[in-house]
């Protein structure tokens, strides 16, 4: 198993009235609620909690792009990447990922890869994601009926530029380049593991099987609502004749982990409502601009999970027997998880941990049980497939390690490093 | 009576709505596409012989992947007038289909000679931002699209009541709506403008333009803004009609398409050879 502690980066200062007082959490949120300051403080904690995940010896830290989002305070994974580099030692970093489709030309897609890739010793796995219609269109004005070609044509872009050990010219429709020569390239041979969040449309689980790409379900609505969805995909691979390898799959999972089931209840109730609630919050009109779907999609009736009913009525009873959340004891979240992890055919685990506006401590306090009392146990399951490693980074053996800082030159700061008024 | 027939261009089948005697008139249909029970088609086809190609995407006609923007299907509508043998038609469009007319009279401005454009779509202005269309309810549609909101709304809730819930109805829906502004996406998102305003100097069409007083869409500065835009252009407003005022309108509509030959409005050119329309 692969177990990637994920953390979306949530503004965590959203009003108590937010839902009644604005229409959506992502892309026309209102500039009033953010503070810079404040933002400056919640980006420390979440590095910092991303790199206490790589000490307790989760298999990748994860992080992911949004843009005008609530939610996801990372309009560029890759600096958080860049970041972590150098402060995480043991886990892949997992980037899931770049909306290719929106880097002009797409080519500074695998060239950041490539310096993520060189930065962590190869300790590195990419995602391409269409990105969510919000983002891809609302946000970044690409044209929805278009999306997925300009997609196609990044994608191929970005392969052969990785690939191809020799200068070419791409005459691309949305990219011409007469010299693609990225230097520095990737590490890792042919090129990172690259894992595809999808919703459910044909033609990903296509493009993930023809690349040997794990396909990634990152849906918030939990495991019990992803069966048929990851059910389809699991009849495409056998209809397509490939092995059926659990690591062609990954599934997000919100999790909280205490010493009781009441506990957890009691700890985390509050930051799951405010997730829930708040940060999922979005205008059904920015959830999925027409043509942004194909019509096979849409005919396959995998509704886009920003249209679905909202949250506001449920109580933590729903969101735990819905499967929305996995919450409670180790031995509870244990046998939920092996529950998930056979019935979706998954090798590939983002658990969302830190969650809405969660505290430091007690995130900690949840992640420090699931690594030291859960973990272990589902970690040798799938062993007929513990060999495989398509899906997953190969990092170098000798790998770099950044100095220590010189404690006699790092002085605290001080108040006349403020500039001053 | 209107009836349909299917022809190919490069770029898709066509299917084309036609019908009526009279001089010809290729009208090119909004963003929210035609019917062959279109009131004001069937309007039109009492004085022209009406020809109402439906855009790749639109109702029967097929799909286009080769159609990515304005230039595209600016050529794919000359390809449809080609194929059907029509010389320098009355061109008339309407918001989305106006901005077509607008493009065909720019590119190849000794082709059309004369257009009218009911609230075309394709300027845009700073300080009169229009609504994301894209971002609009099925619901917020009406508030938006006529004078008269519920009137509108009963009108529209005719060809699309439903339970949004039901996915026997929802998933119609969508694949429907996904392929019209899917294709209309192309060139109206995000921002409904693709330059015209650099190309239109070349217009040399008489054109009339005809706007409703109380367009939600397209508010009063742009009809001034087209007009400024195409040289000689006219302007008719008319009161107490939303974007829609085709089917809002109808009469007042018909009247202003006429067209009728204004002297002192001809820039010299003259109509060129098209039959004058009544």
């Amino acid at each position: 198993m692969r177990f990637t502690w994920f953390n979306l980066m949530p503004w965590p200062y959203l009003p108590d009235d937010f839902r009644e007082k604005n229409r959506s959490v992502w892309v026309d949120i209102d500039q009033d609620l953010f503070d810079p300051e404040k933002c400056h403080e919640v980006y420390a904690n979440y590095l910092d909690l991303l790199e206490y995940a790589d000490q307790l010896g989760f298999d990748g830290v994860g992080i992911n792009e949004h843009h005008q989002n609530g939610y996801g305070l990372m309009p560029s994974p890759n600096i958080m990447a860049a970041t972590l580099a150098r402060r995480t030692s043991k886990a892949a970093l997992v980037v899931l990922g770049n909306s290719i489709a929106l880097y002009n030309p797409p080519i500074r897609v695998a060239e950041e890869f490539a310096m993520l890739d060189i930065l962590t010793g190869g300790r590195f796995v990419g995602g391409f994601p269409v990105g969510t219609s919000m983002d891809t269109n609302f946000c970044y004005g690409t044209i929805p009926g278009l999306t997925r070609e300009k997609y196609a044509e990044a994608h191929e872009l970005i392969i052969r530029a990785w690939t191809e050990k020799k200068p070419f010219a791409f005459n691309g429709r949305y990219t011409k380049l007469r010299h693609v020569n990225i230097w520095p390239n990737v590490l890792q041979t042919p090129h990172p593991p690259i894992h595809i969040p999808g919703g459910g449309s044909v033609e990903t689980y296509d493009f993930c099987i023809d690349n040997t790409y794990s396909y990634s379900y990152l849906s918030f609505s939990g495991y019990l609502r992803a069966k048929a969805l990851m059910d389809g995909y699991w009849k495409q691979v056998a209809d397509r004749g490939v092995d059926n390898s659990p690591y062609r799959a990954g599934f997000a999972q919100t999790v909280f982990v205490a010493e009781t089931d009441e506990e957890a209840e009691r700890l985390y109730s509050e930051y799951a409502f405010y997730f829930y609630n708040r940060c999922l919050h979005v205008y059904p009109g920015f959830a999925d601009a027409p043509g942004y779907r194909t019509i096979k999609t849409i005919q396959t009736g995998a509704l886009n999970q920003y249209m679905r009913p909202t949250y506001t009525n449920m109580t933590w009873k729903d969101l735990v027997d819905g499967g929305h959340i996995i919450a409670g004891s180790p031995e509870t979240v244990r046998q939920k998880f092996e529950d998930l992890i056979k019935s979706l055919r998954v090798g590939n685990i983002f658990l969302l941990m830190h969650v809405g506006n969660m505290p430091k401590d007690l995130c900690k306090y949840s992640t420090k049980l699931f690594a030291e009392k859960v973990m272990p146990h589902l970690q040798d399951m799938w062993p007929e497939w513990a060999e495989d490693g398509r899906f997953w980074c190969k990092p170098i053996a000798n790998r770099a390690i950044p100095a220590p800082v010189d404690a006699a030159l790092a002085a605290p700061a001080t108040p006349a490093m403020v500039p001053a008024k | 009576m209107i009836t349909a027939r299917k022809i190919e261009t490069r770029a898709a089948t066509v299917n084309v709505l036609e019908g009526g005697e009279g001089p010809d008139l290729l009208f090119l249909h909004s963003a929210g596409g035609i019917t062959a029970d279109n009131p004001f088609l069937q309007a039109l086809a009492k004085s022209y012989h009406v020809y109402a190609p439906q855009l790749p995407g639109y109702g029967d006609s097929g799909d286009s992947d080769n159609i990515h923007d304005m230039l595209e299907v600016t050529l794919h509508t000359f390809d449809v007038l080609e194929k059907l043998g029509l010389n320098k038609p009355l061109l008339l469009g309407h918001s989305l289909g106006g901005m077509i007319a607008a493009e065909m009279a720019a590119i190849a401005p000794n082709d059309i000679d004369r257009m009218a454009l009911i609230c075309p779509a394709g300027l845009w202005l700073d300080d009169h931002p229009v609504p994301d269309i894209f971002t609009l309810l099925p619901r917020e549609f009406p508030e938006y699209m006529f004078h008269d909101a519920d009137a509108g709304r009963a009108m529209m809730a005719a060809g699309q009541g439903g339970n949004m819930n039901d996915p026997a109805f929802l998933i119609p829906f969508l694949v429907n709506n996904a392929r019209q502004l899917g294709m209309a996406g192309k060139f109206l998102f995000p921002i409904p403008e693709r330059g015209l305003k650099e190309r239109a100097y070349r217009i040399k069409a008489r054109t009339l333009l005809i706007w409703g007083a109380s367009d939600k869409l397209f508010p009063a500065p742009y009809a001034h803004a087209w007009k400024d835009t195409i040289a000689g252009a006219e302007l008719v407003i008319i009161p107490e009609a939303g974007h829609m005022v085709p089917v809002e309108k109808m009469d007042a509509t018909l009247a202003a398409t006429a067209l009728k030959p204004s002297p002192s409005r001809t820039r010299g050119r003259g109509p060129g050879g098209g039959s004058a329309p009544p």
